[in-house]
């Protein structure tokens, strides 16, 4: 069914399997596409704040329009850029690693999908009324007083897109129990799937936080609670609990799994084993754990007393040590590796200062007392961009020219990539070290204009110059893209030639079952250990037979065009009751799409033997 | 793997496991059913709230560990990976509520 309705041709056809794929490799690029969307737009609404901050009292935009792009970046690229293209790469990479033909749950990671981009369109929408203004922090009771709508939009269309997020969690950890290849035991998982694996776990228990916060917050704008209202009794302060509980967690569910993508793209282009495995796995696990207990650094100004926050200062450095750990693995595996330089291994190699400067400013910040002194000012903007971008956007951008080939079966090119390495690179230093220098002087974060002659406007030219040239590289990579797509050079299975794990065993891009036969796995780096025995293909662990596979459906789509409905219903019932109307429509049209997909029996459909035979290999 | 394969597997000896699991289920059911009547009498008879805010509490973790062990199995073998991640759950949630009590709300 699935093949036949891929195989007509034609605009239609192509949107209608687009819109009712449930195939995780296409799902994935969806991802990969909507996060690549936003990050796009993310990245405007950065250059935006630096031209209004490139000279002293400039008004290149408003006090609140400022506030509103402050915010709409922040979150934007948080929620809507760097952990949908994670998920992205995730969803098309883990099944992969661990030799599985789909995800566990393939519907609900549909859904996790939709949500997550009609979330994101429904926030953006708010541009044409007023965006949200407190910040991508949204601390009460400055969010329960910002008067419009801004807000209310990014209550809904947050609660949407996590609720997507949530789903993809809870999906791939269920994929990674239950649908491993016979033979792969945790311990011979490919780092990028462990660190899915916990990042996963992180999602699973941290988003109910922001989840929790999101409601009491929309109680308290929409229907007249005061969770958040002092004056009525209620207490500002849990939210900022509530924020950081999950914030504090989302941080790590944006660095582990590139932490993982690390792990992949140097052992590769090493040609040697990853260095200290288990202490990887173990200082994962360590950091998530951590990970939990330290939410309150972002707190230390609240006035929550000397002894919470040294409790929460020690634990917070503490995480540092697993970290350390981390680098110190993967330098020990570039040690007397036979190494291949190319854009991958270059985001990968810049990572290792350009993080470690990130995580040497977050132990500054994590002592207390010091913190007085830095809190709200740009040494914390300096701090997390080394970390978020540095870390983060490196990895991304290792991952996809790493796996480019896999997923759409060209190599990306190499001289477009390392120009805008080089360039993005350049910039990125330029723009954020020197905001380090600007916070110690007392540059506060979130303010619309500083004043001449205090020292800071040479410090903020640099910074503007910097964010120009992180254009530059990103819109050569953009052009690279298109470039690859038409003329991109064509990629075999193990596109590398020293590819370790499943992914590679298989075509360039993958059939659509994945892998024909189940793979059996005899120890980590399951592939290597076959080439190393001479062997062109992984052993199979099962004789051919035919293949079951999740039929795709439109269900997904349908429910979440209703809770965008009813969302929208929400925010906007507080002016006129007839906007209950969409309320109720939209929330029938989800329900009614659930109760279809609960009575309706969907048993998939089998590839014959048959025609696997004929495809051949 | 097709159904008629799956169908074939289940042989007498697991025929036997289910009926004892399903009679376990049967009963933890009750006992949850009759929980809940008892803590209903306790406030509808109106015990005084020194007493029925502990015994409810208690049959609630009771109820807890009902629904965890036996309706969502993490007593059973092979589930170990699941119940680890419901620990780790139940480790935050307890040192969170925690952290409120003593930080925000005493
Ligand atoms: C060694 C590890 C780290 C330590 C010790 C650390 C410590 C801190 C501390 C104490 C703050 C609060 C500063 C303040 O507001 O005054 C902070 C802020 C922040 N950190 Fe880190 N951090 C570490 C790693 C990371 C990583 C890996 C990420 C993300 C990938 C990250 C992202 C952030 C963000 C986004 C903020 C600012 C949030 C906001 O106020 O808007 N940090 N960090
Ligand atoms: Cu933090």
């Amino acid at each position: 069914m699935g093949m036949t309705s891929a195989q007509k041709s034609g605009f239609g056809a192509t949107l209608w399997d687009w819109l009712t794929t449930v195939d995780h490799k296409k799902i994935g690029i969806l991802y990969l596409a909507g996060g690549g969307f936003f990050f796009l737009l993310g990245g405007l609404e950065a250059v935006i704040i630096r031209i209004q901050l490139i000279s002293p009292e400039n008004n290149f935009i408003s006090a609140g329009l400022y506030n509103e792009m402050i915010t709409m970046h922040g979150t934007t690229m948080i929620f809507l850029a760097a952990m949908p293209i994670l998920l992205g790469l995730m969803n098309f990479i883990m099944p992969l690693q661990i030799g599985a033909r789909d995800v566990a749950f393939p519907f609900l990671n549909s859904l996790g999908f939709w949500l997550f981009l009609f979330g994101g369109l429904l926030l953006n929408l708010s541009w044409f009324t007023g965006a949200p203004d407190a910040g991508w922090t949204n601390y009460a009771p400055l969010s329960i007083q910002s008067p419009g709508h801004g807000i209310d939009f990014y209550i809904m269309g947050l609660q949407l897109s996590g609720a997507g997020t949530l789903m993809g969690g809870i999906n791939f950890i269920v994929t990674i129990v239950l649908m491993r290849a016979p033979g792969m035991t945790y311990m011979r998982m490919p780092l990028f799937t462990w660190t899915t694996f916990v990042a996963s776990i992180l999602i699973l228990f941290a988003f109910p936080a922001l989840t929790v916060g999101l409601f009491l917050m929309m109680f308290d704008r929409m229907f007249g609670s005061a969770f958040f209202d002092a004056a009525l009794g209620g207490n500002a302060i849990i939210w900022q609990h509530l924020f950081w509980i999950f914030g504090h967690p989302e941080v790590y569910i944006l660095i582990l799994p590139v932490f993982g993508v690390f792990s992949e793209v140097f052992p590769t282009f090493a040609k040697k084993r990853l260095f200290g495995y288990t202490a990887m796995v173990f200082a994962t696990f360590l950091i998530a754990f951590l990970g939990f207990m330290v939410w309150a650094h972002h707190m230390f100004t609240v006035g929550l007393g000397p002894v919470a926050n040294s409790i929460f200062a020690v634990a917070t450095m503490a995480i540092a040590v697993p970290t350390g750990i981390k680098i110190f693995n993967w330098l020990f595996t570039l040690w007397g590796g036979s190494i291949k330089i190319n854009t991958a291994m270059l985001w990968s190699l810049a990572f290792i200062p350009s993080f470690t400067i990130g995580g040497m400013t977050g132990v500054m910040l994590a002592s207390a007392v010091a913190d007085y002194q830095y809190h709200d000012t740009y040494f914390v903007i300096g701090h997390f961009h080394y970390v978020i971008v540095g870390g983060t956007v490196f990895g991304i951008l290792a991952g996809l020219h790493y796996w480019w080939p896999k997923m759409f079966g060209r190599y990306l090119h190499e001289g477009l990539g390392q120009l805008s390495f080089w360039t993005f690179f350049v910039g990125f230093h330029l723009t954020f070290f020197i905001q380090h220098f600007l916070g110690l002087m007392g540059m506060p974060r979130r303010y619309w204009v500083f004043l001449e002659n205090q020292g800071l406007d040479t410090g903020n030219l640099i910074s503007t110059i910097g964010a120009f040239f992180m254009s530059f590289g990103v819109i050569v990579f953009l052009i690279n893209i298109i470039y690859t797509t038409i003329k991109g050079k064509k990629a075999s299975g193990d596109a590398w030639g020293s590819g370790r794990t499943l992914e590679w065993a298989i075509s360039s891009p993958p059939v659509h079952y994945n892998f024909k036969q189940l793979p059996l796995v005899r120890g980590l780096d399951p592939l290597w250990i076959e080439k190393t025995e001479g062997n062109k293909k992984v052993t199979p662990a099962e004789p051919l037979d035919e293949i079951h596979m999740p039929n795709g459906s439109i269900l997904p789509f349908i429910m979440t065009i209703g809770f965008t409905i009813a969302s929208y219903g929400f925010i906007y019932q507080t002016e006129s009751k007839y906007w209950l109307i969409a309320v109720y429509a939209g929330m029938a049209i989800a329900l009614i799409s659930m109760l279809i997909r609960s009575l309706k029996d969907d048993h998939g459909h089998h590839i014959s033997k048959e025609e696997l035979e004929r495809v051949g290999d | 793997m097709t159904d008629e394969m799956s169908t074939r597997k289940i042989n007498s000896f697991q025929k036997q496991k289910n009926k004892e699991e399903m009679q376990k289920m049967v009963v933890s059911f009750a006992l949850m059913i009759f929980f809940t009547l008892v803590a209903f009498a306790l406030v509808m008879l109106e015990v005084p709230s020194t007493y029925v805010i502990p015994i409810l509490l208690l049959l609630a973790f009771v109820q807890v560990g009902f629904q965890f062990f036996y309706f969502m199995h993490l007593k059973d073998k092979g589930h170990e990976v699941p119940a680890q991640i419901i620990y780790g759950g139940i480790f935050i949630t307890v040192m969170v509520a925690l952290t409120f009590t003593i930080i925000t709300w005493w």
